[in-house]
């Protein structure tokens, strides 16, 4: 294999590739995504949990932040005993690397809601159900969004590493890349990955620009 | 007498750690009173109201709402017919005005027809334009316009009965006062029980049909306004109404308290002769002349009748005459009698029809008697 590096010759790489980055493409967002969605599942409602039970903040978030703090490939390799390699393990690892932003955003979101406004709520007759949906949430929203943002972001650069464990997406060609010192496979999958990332951190600023109640826009 | 609405039986609310918040209360609130819980800070004033739409529950004791114990009322049912009103208003910053005002007729399900009617009808009635107001979100309002926005919502679903709490006690003094007219105004229009709290003694005599004065979680003193500052309890009532107690108490004084009937009057029709006879029955030297509907024309002198005897009195008698209402206050007439160099002035109503008289020795006779206490004048 010739590794010349020359800017013809990458863009030469990529029009012969195309099929296969974009493929890798689609398998990168496929990853990322899933665990985004996941993870804000899990990590809104572990947040919402939490704002309930004040017991459990200290050593919900404290967790949390434990597993935030181990390095990707160590947590790809702990979890290969259990899970084998592939998609699996990747996205249950990111999953858990989204939950110290998540659920710390939404605890935060909807526990810097202003006390009068709790007390109004709550003596309003509005059941528990009912402040969470109506007021917690959505006052809550722009904190929360804020918090899936990062988790995104995280996420499509960990995904690249999850390559490794055979989750495919495009660390595949950036490993392939750097195993055979092949320059342009290597860009390849490194610029589609830095603008993935740089789009899905726009995307998310859109959509939480959207979804911010009319009401709150002028906070941000 | 009214009927009870509401009533405290021995109820003590004990916080942990020891604190007696609320000690042993028992009292009784009559439909559509306004009873006002005043006190210093941490006198339990605010507690008390919160144990009855339980945000706080009872240490001990019954609190029956219309005779029914309230801690076996579904505690959102019972909540959804208690309006609360509290200092910082707590408006959700997420909701337009009108989402904030109709939320509990969302919440009982009320059509969307009649939540729109409501908000429009609650919002004038807080003197906001609804068509200006409506869309608007709470930072988009000053102060005095979120507390309106937070009474209109504490009136939405038209409970029977309303906590304030401190409800313009984080306003500048010139808009809480304009709220509190706006407050007296309201609760001419609509009957409701309220149960309101302050620390601020002038605002509960100006607000309070009764005053519940409380110290350490009990009431020390639960009486008319009057009766607080004319004979108070103890020492701490005497302290804590204050020395000036007395021009406060005028503040609470209408000139229909004090005005007497006016006797000598005449209508526009009748004749000279007439009024001579009328002047020299009643020893009087003046008349008030009103026309067939009794609304007030003018005065009639007796020196502007001496050289006749015939015509009626319509023509000869003194139109710029200043008046004053019945509902007056008692203050801002003296300023008026003062300011005009006059020593009486013609009472009317709303209609301007005739209603009696106020005189300097009217004012003079009713403070050295009634309502008008010795220590309170010294």
């Amino acid at each position: 294999m010739e590794s010349g590096g020359g800017l013809l010759s990458i863009l030469s790489y990529f029009i012969n590739n195309l099929r296969l980055i974009f493929k890798l493409t689609l398998e990168h967002i496929e990853v990322a995504m899933m665990a985004v969605i996941i993870s804000t599942i899990i990590g809104v409602a572990i947040g919402i949990v939490i704002t309930r039970i004040k017991k459990l903040v200290t050593p919900v978030i404290g967790i949390a932040g434990v597993i935030y703090t181990i390095p990707s490939l160590a947590l790809f390799g702990m979890l290969i005993p259990f899970i084998g390699i592939g998609v699996k393990p990747a996205v249950i690892a990111l999953i858990l690397y989204g939950q110290l932003v998540l659920i710390r955003n939404t605890y935060v979101g909807i526990t810097q809601i202003d006390r009068a406004v709790i007390e109004a709520g709550k003596g309003m007759g509005m059941s528990s159900w009912q402040f969470l949906g109506m007021v917690e949430l959505p006052v809550a929203l722009p904190v929360i969004m804020a918090g899936i943002r990062t988790a995104a972001v995280m996420n499509i650069g960990t995904a690249t590493i999850a390559a490794y464990i055979g989750a495919g997406g495009l660390g595949w060609l950036i490993f392939r890349g750097i195993a055979s010192v092949y320059t342009e496979q290597i860009i390849a999958g490194a610029v589609p990955v830095i603008l993935l990332a740089i789009g899905t951190d726009y995307f998310f600023i859109l959509l939480e620009r959207f979804l911010t109640p009319p009401g709150l826009r002028h906070r941000s | 007498m009214a009927h009870t609405i509401i009533r405290f039986d021995k109820v003590s609310k004990f916080f942990p750690g020891g604190t007696k918040a609320v000690d042993d209360l028992s009292f009784e609130i009559y439909e559509g009173e306004c009873v006002v819980f005043l006190g210093p800070s941490g006198c339990g004033k605010t507690t008390t109201i919160k144990l009855l739409n339980r945000l706080e529950h009872p240490t001990d004791g019954t609190i029956y709402l219309n005779g029914k114990d309230t801690s076996k009322i579904d505690v959102i049912a019972l909540r959804r017919s208690i309006g609360y009103v509290i200092q910082d208003v707590g408006l959700f910053p997420h909701m337009t005005v009108a989402q904030n005002i109709s939320l509990v007729p969302r919440l009982i399900g009320w059509s969307i027809t009649t939540q729109e009617t409501r908000v429009d009808e609650l919002l004038r009635l807080v003197d906001l334009e609804p068509s200006a107001f409506r869309d608007r979100y709470p930072h988009q309002l000053s102060g005095g316009q979120r507390q309106r926005v937070g009474v209109a919502r504490g009136l939405a679903a038209d409970p029977p009965v309303i906590l304030m709490d401190e409800p313009f006690g984080a306003l500048d003094p010139i808009t809480r006062a304009q709220l509190q007219d706006e407050f007296l105004r309201l609760r001419s229009k609509i009957k409701k029980t309220i149960l309101f709290v302050t620390h601020d003694i002038d605002e509960a005599i100006k607000l309070g049909d009764r005053i519940a004065v409380m110290r350490t979680g009990k009431i020390v003193q639960f009486d008319t306004p009057k009766k607080i500052m004319g004979e108070p309890a103890d020492e701490f009532v005497k302290d804590f109404v204050g020395k000036d107690c007395g021009l406060k108490l005028m503040k609470l004084l209408r000139i229909s308290d004090i005005m007497v009937p006016a006797l000598n009057n005449i209508t526009e029709r009748s004749g000279v002769v007439e009024a001579k006879k009328l002047m020299e029955e009643r020893k009087s030297d003046i008349l008030l002349v009103v026309d067939d509907q009794g609304v007030f024309q003018g005065v009639i002198r007796f020196e502007l009748l001496t050289n006749r005897n015939q015509g009626s009195v319509k023509g000869l008698m003194d139109r710029d005459i200043p008046t004053v209402k019945t509902e007056e206050e008692i203050r801002a007439t003296l300023e008026l009698m003062l300011k005009k160099g006059v020593v009486w002035l013609p009472v009317v109503d709303e209609e301007e029809r005739l209603k009696g008289i106020v005189t300097m020795t009217h004012f003079a006779c009713f403070f050295s008697s009634e309502g008008w206490n010795q220590e309170g004048a010294s």
